[in-house]
């Protein structure tokens, strides 16, 4: 068979396209993945919501209203930053790493394959967690479009900054085994001090909230917040601000940092390789 | 382009740390042929395979695939692909692409490649037609290889790279297995095949490359290697062996010692196994 390599090799957007479409059909086969990404910030959002109780002061937010939109910013840190971090991992332990590097499939596609498998489980969760809140904790959609477009640069800057940090992880990772460990503890830390679980965040110990506001979860639930609750909430916020600058700024950063760490982390095969 | 031989390899130079894994290595395999890697572990066999996939550097020597220095290569780019694209690469050990079946992998790697084979009929060359839409965790231990092989084979590669590929196969699929690697090789598909099955070897070579502690002690076609045990047989009885190149001489002594028949005589001439254990242990 006489094959031409003069024809023109598929274009690395399409392949990463492709890979995308592959990456979400094997996510959405494995149900124990599934879960574990989509279930826990539901459970711990429907849990939380009915334990926690009032409404704050001058104005008609309840408790279980101000966990929701900070429930979400865990969501996407868990769609992304574990999912990928584990998703790596495994994509090195299970030879899809290696596998890869022996066809001519530019490493791109890959990384653009990830990108959209964790953008469409990110917005997928998103979803799932305001349906939840809209249902059992009346949490109403904001109106104005203005909040909308605050809502989508905090969720596209944390969506990115935590899929990098995620990436960046998996290259610290041993094995797909010790990645539930490396990925969940510092997630489950993380969203504690970052204040996700305590309503309001201005509750939480200061020396906590100093640690919370290094990272990039923190903001993207005060991003979440500024968008999705009435001002009248400010004065139970750390801050009485909604700090969008600050906001922009740190999780901007974290994109940077997060993408200077993968570089010099990311590897392409496991440990025991050399 | 094809006058050049598809894989030409010079005096290869490869250590890890202070180890020497490969102590200067030649090799060259034409177009068409199957070469076989032969070796116990650790001779250096997987070093020299990923080094000519590209996948490794080396400390020195020359080395050229499909008329490409791999370690010139690099990773994307227009004539990395170009030259990825003429290589077809089986790993050994993957576990991979469990929940997609086995239609969807083929189909989804044939799009890496600008000249891809058609699927479905790379999955009827390794006789994985009726699993098409299994899903590949529920593929046996030789089907999932076969279904490795499909995936190395579907960009058409004009050379392709099996590594160990019968490995903790039982017999019936070890055969099987055999019979496809001959299909794909008269087909003109050029192979070169690592492993540490000696039968492996004599049943797929054209030629056996033997390497042992790094370098090569044997590089012919399996009839040549197995004729370098000479005139000799080798003698055995209940009391030992003996190597010689007057049989009957031996068996008179034995008779005359044992005041009779001598318990458990055989008369053996050496095969590959002989020859082959007398190159990696460095016997003369």
């Amino acid at each position: 068979m006489t094959t031409s390599h003069r024809t023109g090799h598929p274009s690395a957007l399409l392949l990463g396209l492709h890979r995308g479409r592959l990456e979400l059909k094997v996510f959405f086969r494995e149900w124990d993945a599934v879960a574990f990404t989509f279930a826990l910030p539901v459970v711990i959002l429907a849990l939380l919501g009915s334990i926690v109780s009032g409404v704050y002061p001058e104005s008609d937010v309840t408790a279980a209203q101000y966990l929701a939109p900070s429930m979400v910013a865990a969501g996407v840190a868990s769609a992304t930053f574990v999912n990928l971090g584990a998703g790596i991992a495994g994509d090195r332990d299970d030879g899809t790493l290696r596998r890869l590097r022996g066809t001519p499939m530019p490493p791109a596609a890959y990384v653009l394959g990830k990108t959209v498998q964790t953008t469409v489980v990110a917005a997928a969760e998103t979803v799932l967690l305001l349906a939840v809140g809209a249902l059992l904790f009346e949490l109403r959609p904001p109106t104005d479009p203005a909040r909308w477009l605050t809502f989508g640069w905090v969720f596209l800057l944390g969506a990115t900054a935590c899929s990098l940090l995620g990436i960046a992880v998996s290259g610290v990772i041993g094995s797909a085994r010790s990645a539930g460990a490396v990925t969940q503890l510092p997630y489950l830390v993380l969203a504690f001090v970052s204040g996700i679980y305590v309503t309001p965040i201005g509750a939480l110990p200061q020396p906590l909230l100093v640690l919370g506001s290094i990272f990039p979860l923190k903001w993207m639930a005060q991003g979440f917040r500024s968008a999705m609750l009435p001002d009248t909430i400010l004065p139970a916020e750390a801050v009485a601000d909604w700090e969008h600058g600050r906001t922009a700024l740190v999780l901007a950063a974290w994109c940077i940092g997060g993408l200077l760490l993968c570089l010099s982390t990311f590897r392409w095969h496991g440990r025991r390789h050399r | 382009m094809t006058s050049s031989p598809a894989v030409r390899v010079r005096r290869l130079h490869k250590r890890y740390g202070r180890r020497v894994a490969l102590a200067g290595i030649d090799l060259d395999v034409a177009y068409g042929e199957v070469v076989a890697l032969l070796g116990p572990n650790g001779a250096g066999k997987t070093s020299t395979v990923e080094i000519l996939e590209g996948h490794r550097g080396r400390d020195g020597g020359e080395v050229t695939v499909l008329g490409v220095d791999p370690a010139r290569v690099g990773r994307s780019g227009r004539a990395a692909r170009e030259w990825r694209s003429g290589i077809g690469v089986v790993l050994q050990e993957a576990t991979d692409l469990g929940e997609l079946t086995v239609g969807e992998a083929v189909r989804h790697f044939a799009r890496y490649f600008p000249a891809p084979r058609d699927p479905s009929e790379v999955i009827e060359v390794v006789g994985l037609t009726d699993r098409t839409r299994s899903r590949v965790r529920a593929l046996s231990g030789g089907q999932r290889r076969r279904l490795d092989v499909a995936l190395g084979l579907v960009g058409d590669p004009r050379l392709l790279f099996l590594d160990e590929p019968t490995t903790g196969f039982d017999p019936m699929a070890r055969r099987a297995f055999w019979d496809l690697v001959r299909t794909l090789a008269d087909a003109g598909t050029t192979i070169v095949l690592t492993t540490h099955y000696l039968d492996e070897a004599e049943q797929l070579a054209d030629r056996v490359v033997v390497l042992a502690g790094g370098r090569v002690v044997a590089d012919d076609p399996p009839a040549v290697l197995a004729g370098r045990a000479g005139h000799q047989v080798v003698v055995r009885w209940s009391g030992g062996e003996r190597r010689t190149d007057d049989p009957a001489a031996v068996i008179a002594e034995l008779t005359r010692r044992h005041g009779g028949p001598v318990p458990g005589l055989t008369v053996t001439a050496p095969g590959l196994e002989d020859v082959y254990l007398d190159l990696i242990e460095g016997r003369p």
